[in-house]
C-alpha cells in the first residue's frame, strides 16, 4: 500500500465547504474498470470549459482560468486546503484515485466525510483535520504567500508553517502506522483467517 | 464482548457486538460481514486486485451482485450505446462467473437497484451486517441491520476475507414523534432531518430512527429514511425491527424458512434498544409540524418547507457558509428570499434507491391518475427493480403513468446518477425523488430539486414547483 512519511510542498486553497465526490470526479467517469489516469478529470466540471464526456476526451480541453487548479500560482501544489466536510457524498474510491493521480498527497480541512477518509487512507492520501483557527491561519498564509511551503511529518503528527509554527494533528495510531510503513491492510486482515473461521463456526454463518 | 452484555445496549451496539471477530488494542475491530452486495461500478478494481494476489472470494454464498448504475433503462432490445458501460457490464459478468458469485444481470427477472433487490429478495434481514460499494447501503438499516457503504479497497477486503477493519462509530438517536399531515411523507421527514443537522452533522455517527412517527411508517417508507442517512453524513441509519419488519421479510426467496425462521425471529426480537441504553447524541423532530420539503441548493442539507423562502446569503455570517450559499444559488439560478413555489420545472424523475419501490409508484399513480404531465415537462418513471416493474404492470400503474404522458422505463439507477444515458441537459430544472442535488449530479449543468414522489407528481402535472396539498382531494387517500 502507498506510504506516507513526510512531505514538504506548496498548498492549493479550494475554500468551498461540503465538496462532494461528484465534484471531485463526476459519475460519468466511473465507467472505467481500472484505477489509472483519473487525474485528468479531477474536479472536471469546475476545471474545463467544455463538457468532457470521457476520461480520454479531457486531453486538450480548455482550462477555466478562474478555477484554482488552473492558476499558475499554485502549480505543483501537493497539498489541498479545502473547506469543511470534504469528500461528502458517494463512496467512490475514484475520488482519492483522481486526487493522487493529479499529484495531491494530503488534504487539510476542518472535517472529512467518513467514507472518503477511509478511502484516502488506503491510497496514501493523508487527510489532516485542523481546528477552525488553524484553518483560518492557513487561509491567511496562502493569501499572503501563495507559494508558501508546508511540511507534514506523519511520525510526529505535525504540520509546520514556513515561519516555524508547528501544529499537531490527530490521526488514529492504526492508520498512522499503516501509512508510515505502507502496511497492506488486506494482508493484515488475512492474518486473522483462523479467528474468522472460528467465528463462522461458533456463529454458524 | 461478554462484559458488555449486562449493560443496556442500543440496537446498533447489539448488532456491532455480535459481529466483532476480534478487537486488538489501539486497532480497528475486525468486523464480520453477513451480506456483501456488489454492483458493476465500484467492484471491477477489487476483482482485479483479487486476481493479482491470487485470492478467491471467501464466501460467494454471502455475496450477491446486480447491474444498476451504468445500466441503461432503455428497452432490453436496444443495444447498449455506450461502449464503456457495455464493457463494464461485461466485466461484471466475467467476474461473477469466474469467482462464482450470483449475479442478477441486465435482462434477469430479479435485476434492479442493489438497495431495492436486497430487501425484495429477502437477502436483507434484521441484525445483519451488510456492506456494498455504495453509500446508500444505509437503506438496509430499515430492517435493523447495520448496513453501510464502503470503497473499492474495502470491497476487495470483504471479497477476500468476509471482514472489514472498522472503528466503532458513535450513536445518534433521531426521535420523530407526532403524526404526519396529509401530503407529507417519509421523504419529507428525512429531508427535514438533513436540513436540521446539515450534510456533515452525522459524520462519525450511526443514526437510530425511533419514535411513534417512525413506527407508523411502512417498511418501504423506513427504507426511504434510512437511505438518506449518508446525506446527513452518517454511514448507517437503523430502525429497530418490529412486526412490520418480520411480516415484510417472511416468505421472501432468501428469508429463513421453517425452524430456521423461528430461530431467526427469536433473535430478531432481542434487537431493539434496551430501556436505559444511551446514545452519544439525540435530535427530536415533531412530525406534525412538517410540511412537504424541497431542496433549493446543491447539497441535500439545503432544504426548506415548500412554503418557506429560500435563505438569503446576506443573513449568513460565517464567510465560508455564506460563500457556499451564494455559490449554490448562482448554480441553481435561484433568487433568495422567496419560496420556490411556481418555479418552472423541465424534468420530473420518479425513481432511485430512495423512492422507486412499489409503494412509491402506487402513491404517485394515485395522484397522477386522470391528470396529464404538463406539455413542458418530461417525466421519467423508473421502477427500482424488474420485480417492482412487473408488480406495477400487473396493477396497471404503467398504464396510468403512460396515459398521463410519462415515460415507463426499465429498472436501474437512471437519472439519479447520470452515467447510464438518462440525464438532464445543461440548465434544466428537475424535481427528483432521488437523494442528491449536487452540482451536475443529474447531468452537467442540470439543477435538481429533491422532493417526495407526491411533490414530484405535483410538479409534473403543473409544470412548476407546487405544494401537493393543493392537489389533494377526497378521492385520494394519502396518509
Amino acid at each position: 500500500m502507498a506510504q506516507f512519511t513526510t512531505l514538504t510542498a506548496r498548498a492549493m486553497p479550494l475554500l468551498v465547504n461540503d465538496i462532494d465526490t461528484d465534484q471531485i470526479i463526476p459519475a460519468r467517469f466511473l465507467k472505467v474498470t481500472d484505477k489509472n489516469g483519473l487525474g485528468k478529470v479531477l474536479f472536471c466540471d469546475w476545471r474545463y470549459q467544455e463538457t468532457i464526456p470521457s476520461v480520454d476526451a479531457a486531453e486538450g480541453a480548455t482550462p477555466r482560468a478562474d478555477f484554482v487548479l488552473n492558476t499558475p500560482t499554485y502549480a505543483g501544489a501537493k497539498i489541498l486546503l479545502a473547506g469543511d466536510n470534504f469528500g461528502c457524498g458517494s463512496s467512490r474510491e475514484h475520488a482519492p484515485w483522481a486526487l493522487t493521480a493529479y499529484g495531491f498527497q494530503a488534504v487539510i480541512s476542518t472535517s472529512f466525510a467518513d467514507i472518503f477518509r477511509n478511502n484516502s487512507l488506503k491510497n496514501g492520501l493523508l487527510p489532516i483535520v485542523v481546528d477552525a483557527e488553524t484553518h483560518a491561519t492557513l487561509i491567511d498564509l496562502l493569501e499572503e504567500v501563495p507559494d508558501a511551503e508546508l511540511t507534514i511529518d506523519l511520525e510526529s503528527q505535525s504540520l509546520t508553517l514556513p515561519g516555524g509554527q508547528s501544529i499537531t494533528f490527530p490521526i488514529d495510531a492504526f492508520a498512522r502506522n499503516c501509512l508510515l510503513r505502507g502496511v497492506d491492510q488486506l494482508g493484515y486482515l488475512l492474518t486473522f483467517e483462523e479467528q474468522i473461521k472460528a467465528y463462522e463456526e461458533v456463529q454458524h454463518v | 464482548m461478554a462484559a458488555a452484555l449486562n449493560k443496556p445496549r442500543t440496537l446498533f451496539e447489539k448488532v456491532w457486538d455480535q459481529h466483532v471477530v476480534l478487537q486488538e488494542p489501539e486497532s480497528p475491530a475486525v468486523l464480520y460481514i453477513d451480506l456483501h452486495l456488489v454492483h458493476e461500478v465500484t467492484s471491477p478494481q477489487a476483482f482485479t486486485g483479487l486476481r493479482q494476489r491470487g485470492l478467491k472470494v471467501r464466501r460467494p454464498d454471502r455475496t450477491v451482485a446486480t447491474m444498476d448504475h451504468s445500466t441503461p433503462t432503455t428497452p432490453l432490445s436496444v443495444p447498449i450505446a455506450d461502449a464503456l458501460a457495455a464493457a463494464q457490464l461485461d466485466f461484471m459478468k466475467k467476474n461473477a462467473e469466474e469467482f462464482g458469485i450470483r449475479l442478477y444481470e441486465r435482462g434477469s427477472a430479479q435485476q434492479g437497484i442493489v438497495h431495492v433487490i436486497g430487501p425484495e429478495l429477502g437477502l436483507t434481514q434484521p441484525g445483519m451486517t451488510i456492506v456494498c460499494g455504495d453509500s446508500h447501503t444505509s437503506t438496509h438499516g430499515a430492517f435493523g441491520a447495520l448496513a453501510f457503504g464502503i470503497g473499492t479497497s474495502e470491497v476487495e477486503h470483504v471479497l477476500a476475507s468476509q471482514c472489514l477493519l472498522q472503528y466503532k462509530p458513535k450513536t445518534m438517536a433521531i426521535t420523530v414523534y407526532g403524526r404526519l399531515g396529509p401530503g407529507v411523507s417519509a421523504k419529507d421527514i428525512i429531508l427535514a432531518v438533513i436540513a436540521k443537522i446539515g450534510v456533515g452533522g452525522g459524520t462519525g455517527y450511526v443514526f437510530e430512527y425511533r419514535g411513534e412517527a417512525i413506527r407508523a411508517l411502512s417498511m418501504e417508507e423506513r427504507m426511504t429514511i434510512c437511505n438518506m442517512s449518508i446525506e446527513g453524513g452518517a454511514r448507517a441509519g437503523m430502525v429497530a425491527p418490529d412486526d412490520k419488519t418480520f411480516e415484510y421479510v417472511a416468505g421472501r426467496e432468501y428469508a429463513p424458512k421453517g425452524a430456521a425462521w423461528d430461530k431467526a425471529l427469536a433473535y430478531w426480537k432481542t434487537l431493539p434498544t434496551d430501556e436505559g441504553a444511551t446514545y452519544d447524541a439525540e435530535i427530536v423532530i415533531d412530525a406534525s409540524s412538517l410540511e412537504p420539503m424541497i431542496t433549493y441548493g446543491t447539497n441535500p442539507g439545503m432544504g426548506i418547507s415548500i412554503t418557506s423562502p429560500v435563505p438569503d446569503p446576506a443573513q449568513v455570517s460565517d464567510p465560508l457558509e455564506k460563500l457556499a450559499l451564494e455559490k449554490a444559488l448562482a448554480y441553481m439560478d435561484i433568487e433568495p428570499g422567496k419560496p420556490l413555489l411556481g418555479h418552472k420545472v423541465d424534468v420530473v424523475f420518479l425513481g432511485s434507491c430512495t423512492n422507486s419501490r412499489i409503494s412509491d409508484l402506487r402513491l404517485a399513480a394515485s395522484l397522477i391518475k386522470g391528470k396529464r404531465v404538463a406539455d413542458s415537462v418530461r417525466m421519467l418513471v423508473v421502477p427500482g427493480s424488474q420485480q417492482v416493474k412487473r408488480q406495477a404492470e400487473a396493477e396497471g400503474l404503467d398504464v396510468i403513468f403512460r396515459e398521463a404522458g410519462a415515460e415507463w422505463r426499465e429498472a436501474g439507477c437512471s437519472m439519479c446518477i447520470a452515467m447510464n444515458g438518462d440525464q438532464l441537459e445543461p440548465g434544466q430544472y428537475a424535481v427528483s425523488t432521488s437523494n442528491r442535488n449536487f452540482e451536475g449530479r443529474q447531468g452537467k449543468g442540470g439543477r435538481t430539486f429533491l422532493a417526495s414522489p407526491l411533490t414530484a407528481v405535483a410538479a409534473a402535472v403543473s409544470g412548476t414547483v407546487t405544494d401537493v396539498r393543493t392537489l389533494l382531494t377526497e378521492n385520494i387517500a394519502i396518509n
